[in-house]
């Protein structure tokens, strides 16, 4: 054992007493055999003394306990992996508990929200473990009553024996079940026999969340905890050159003032008193990179689509001479801005750094890489530093970024305290990482009869890497092709934001696929599947892509939208694959007043087995309004370096008065689960432009859309 | 610094804290009710809304000078004992929180509205609705759950 309290040890111990034994199950998630899964008895459970896996714990009082390891930002990952579990091992689901998990790298194997990973990586190890368990349930209730395992079967958190109509209920067997030995190769189940996965299971965490119980980051306190805010320069490219904290310090409350890399943090007794005395301190800052504005990046923009130098990502057959012969070119460019996340809790994290190790607490999305760069900055062994996973109010990849916990741990290490650092609204929207604004330039060559041959696509980001996505649609149907990009390195410090990068490269190809369409005089559902046949039956290059799944939510999509069919409204067609799934999707827009009005947006989604179709269903129509929001009203802007926008009086999110109806549909198809935090998001922006152009004649080529005058003067 | 007495959920509380100080921190970091959310500090999320004499208000610019003996509700003082309020019934049923940051504001708006409007259009419900942001976007069960409780309280 470490030298530092751990958590799940003091919750599983509790749960040891108050079960008073039972059937304990460890099982490995970093292996999917059953031979990692270990039986504990109960005095070697209740000891505290095993190092056990992740697990799932069975007492005697048919209560099941499951523990949850991944971050829950919404997402519903704490309700979808139990479900899991429980599905394999027929429990009652209404006896199932779930336990949110700390850090562990033991016991668990990716502890990360992100890139819609955690059920495709997680399936086949949750099922095994749940099937597993009952295979021992099973085995036990045959040894009590000296019948053949065979001739038992299980139903609903009992095993049951049909030629007798006995009945024991997994309770009752769970000292007996921990006896028998880990069955090896057990059975899963039959798709089409699922009982739990692919039903509306309400959120295990709805009750604690609508009666206001502290679940967040914000809402952790701890004895003795200090409160800080912390001033950050305010514009990037500033550093501070001076700081007189003489007035903040005398303020009521105020403990103390330390100033550490360009941070100027204010410590006191609550947060109101230190939000005020921050206002009272005095910095003066200097320069010491770029002091960008809106209007440098527009400028840069078009050099660096004009630079003779780029990363090719993809070279198929010959461009040149594709366009040189093509009988029309459809050439077009699509720029988007910054964005905040804004996930509804602001940052904040707590740290408790003592001399024989460290205490952290609170939101984040990759606690492992965050306990690393804590471990590195304070130069301590990883092993020594304990986190503890908050829900998160939001992440939308902001919590990807670990900024703030180093903030709480060098700042406790210096102040010798524990202590919590909260942001403001403020502090997060003009302080944090962004979605770094991106312009693409689209070009296609169509031959006579309206086939594209050739296919040029060059990204221009800001501190964007690689914003392009080489592999994806429709690569693979187009003959000739290049695919670049180049960067602008900005100090405007930028992050991954929901469907990095796909989030508008998505919207940006399908508009200019929905132009090429239109110039090749096709409609644009069977432009894109003419593509797709191209690519099944002579695929150029590699593809990313699945051609089969991707006409399966176009086909799903344009029956359930009336595609083609509905004349009451202009409809929008895009489809798009990102992070294993497929989204088809159909806007409607109807003009009223003379304006475009998004009435409804029709998504059917391939990801796969759906496992909880409530949290399934919110994910999708969720993910559109975000898409659409987004698209429709937000907007980052700088000036000098600093940030235009501050709070949510001029950062604009959607609100309930603006929202599409959103109709969501899956395609059922039975395979393992690919994904859905993301997917469902990109193909929005699309929809709603080819739908809004359909609806006005008016391309929406940037966005935010409702600030082109496209859409002003539509 | 001064002392307030505080009616909240139908019990008395004592806070010393400076006047100016908005009663959404007195609730979080003075009476550890920390059901109530910081979202944006300005009145325009309504993370934050709580009762104030059965009204709803945004607590984070209300200052607690001005709370006198008025009865303040939070999420905390919703359900009564076990039973919950017919709005977080709904809530529950409609499986509305993504995150779930915001939902103790959203409740708190719904709640009032109902108190007064028991029997809101989809119109009402929306204009009453439209203060409070949702980041997750689960306006359509936030809609949906409201109309909902309307029923539940006939």
């Amino acid at each position: 054992m470490s030298e530092i309290p751990n958590n799940s040890r003091r919750t599983f111990m509790k749960l040891a007493a108050t079960a008073g034994g039972g059937l304990f199950l460890g099982f490995s998630w970093t292996s999917s055999v059953a031979s990692a899964i270990e039986v504990f008895d109960d005095a070697a459970a209740a000891s505290g003394n095993i190092d056990f896996n992740s697990y799932l714990s069975i007492s005697p009082d048919d209560v099941i306990t499951i523990l949850s390891p991944n971050p829950e930002l919404g997402q519903n990952i704490k309700t979808s992996f139990p479900m899991i579990v429980a599905e394999e091992l027929d429990a009652d689901w209404t006896k199932v508990k779930v336990v949110q998990a700390p850090l562990d790298t033991n016991k668990f194997e990716r502890q990360v929200t992100g890139g819609s990973g955690a059920v495709p990586h997680s399936w086949e190890r949750l099922r095994k473990a749940g099937a597993t368990a009952r295979q021992m349930m099973i085995e036990a209730a045959a040894k009590r009553w000296n019948v053949a395992a065979s001739t038992l079967a299980t139903d609903n958190g009992m095993v049951v024996h049909q030629a007798s109509g006995r009945k024991l209920s997994y309770g009752e067997l769970a000292n007996e079940a921990s006896k028998i030995p880990v069955p090896q190769d057990v059975k899963l189940k039959d798709v089409k026999d699922f009982k739990l996965i692919g039903k509306e299971i309400r959120n295990v965490d709805n009750r604690e969340m609508i009666t206001g119980q502290p679940l967040y980051g914000m809402d952790f306190y701890k004895e003795g905890m200090l409160f800080a805010m912390i001033q950050r320069p305010k514009a990037f490219g500033l550093k501070v050159k001076s700081v007189d904290a003489a007035a903040a310090k005398a303020m009521p409350g105020i403990v103390d003032v330390v100033t550490f890399k360009n941070n100027v943090a204010v410590v006191g007794k609550s947060t109101w008193q230190v939000n005020k005395a921050r206002k009272a301190l005095k910095i003066d800052y200097e320069q010491e990179g770029a002091l960008e504005s809106s209007s440098d990046h527009d400028r840069i923009f078009k050099e660096l689509l004009n630079s003779p130098e780029a990363t090719v990502r993809r070279k198929d057959g010959d461009v040149d001479a594709a366009f040189k012969k093509a009988a029309k070119v459809v050439k077009s460019e699509y720029q988007c801005p910054f964005l905040s996340h804004s996930p509804m809790e602001p940052m904040n994290f707590f740290a408790h750094v003592r001399p024989d190790g460290v205490e952290l607490a609170g939101p984040t999305q990759t606690p492992e890489m965050a306990r690393g760069m804590v471990a590195k900055l304070l130069d301590i062994a990883p092993e020594k530093i304990t986190l503890d996973l908050t829900r998160l109010g939001g992440g939308f990849g902001r919590r990807l970024s670990a900024d703030y916990v180093l903030e709480a741990a060098e700042l406790s290490s210096m102040i010798k305290a524990p202590v919590k650092v909260i942001w403001t609204r403020e502090d997060d929207m003009t302080g944090g990482t962004y979605r770094p604004a991106v312009r693409y330039r689209f070009e296609a060559a169509l031959d006579k009869k309206g086939n594209m041959i050739g296919y040029k696509l060059r990204g221009a980001g800001i501190n964007s890497g690689n914003p392009t996505r080489e592999d994806n649609f429709p690569s693979g149907a187009v003959e000739h092709l290049l695919i670049e990009s180049v960067e602008h390195k900005s100090p405007i410090t930028t992050g991954p934001w929901r469907a990095p990068i796909t989030n508008f490269l998505a919207f940006a190809e399908q508009a200019f696929l929905d132009e090429v369409a239109q110039a090749a005089k096709k409609d644009p559902v069977q432009f894109r599947l003419e593509l797709l046949d191209k690519a099944k039956k002579s695929p150029v290059g590699a593809i990313k892509y699945d051609i089969d799944r991707m006409k399966g939510v176009i086909d799903l999509a344009v029956e359930k939208s009336g595609w083609g069919k509905n004349n009451k409204v202009a409809q929008g067609f895009s489809v798009y694959f990102s992070h294993r799934s497929y989204v088809a999707q159909v806007a409607d827009v109807a003009m009223k007043n003379g304006k475009p009005v998004v009435e409804k947006i029709h998504a059917a989604a391939d990801c796969g087995i759906v496992v909880n179709l409530s949290g399934a269903y919110q994910q999708v129509r969720g993910g559109v309004i975000d898409g659409f929001g987004h698209a429709m009203y937000s907007n980052m802007t700088f000036k000098d370096g600093a940030p235009e926008q501050s709070n949510f009086n001029n950062y604009r999110l959607i609100r309930i008065k603006e929202i599409p109806e959103v109709d969501v549909h899956f395609v059922n198809n039975g395979i393992v689960p690919t994904g859905l935090g993301e997917p469902a998001l990109p193909p929005t922006g699309g929809a709603v432009a080819n739908a809004i152009y359909k609806a006005t004649g008016k391309r929406l080529r940037n966005q935010p859309f409702f600030e082109q005058p496209e859409l002003k003067n539509a | 610094m001064a002392i307030f007495k505080l009616q909240i959920n139908g019990r008395s509380y004592e806070a010393d804290v400076e006047p100016d100080t908005p009663l959404l921190w007195v609730l979080r970091d003075s009476l550890g009710l920390v059901g109530t959310k910081y979202g944006c500090g300005i009145a325009q999320c309504g993370a934050c809304t709580v009762h104030v004499n059965g009204n709803a208000m945004r607590s984070c610019v209300y200052p607690v000078s001005a709370v006198g003996n008025a009865a303040v509700t939070t999420i905390e003082g919703l359900a009564k004992g076990d039973e919950l309020h017919p709005v977080q019934q709904a809530w529950d049923e409609v499986d509305v929180a993504q995150c779930g940051y915001c939902q103790a504001g959203q409740i708190m708006s719904a709640t009032a509205l109902l108190n007064k409007n028991p029997n809101p259009s989809a119109e009402e419900i929306d204009n009453a609705m439209n203060g409070n942001i949702c980041r997750c976007g689960t306006y359509h069960r936030i809609r949906e759950a409201v109309a909902l409780a309307s029923t539940k309280l006939k």
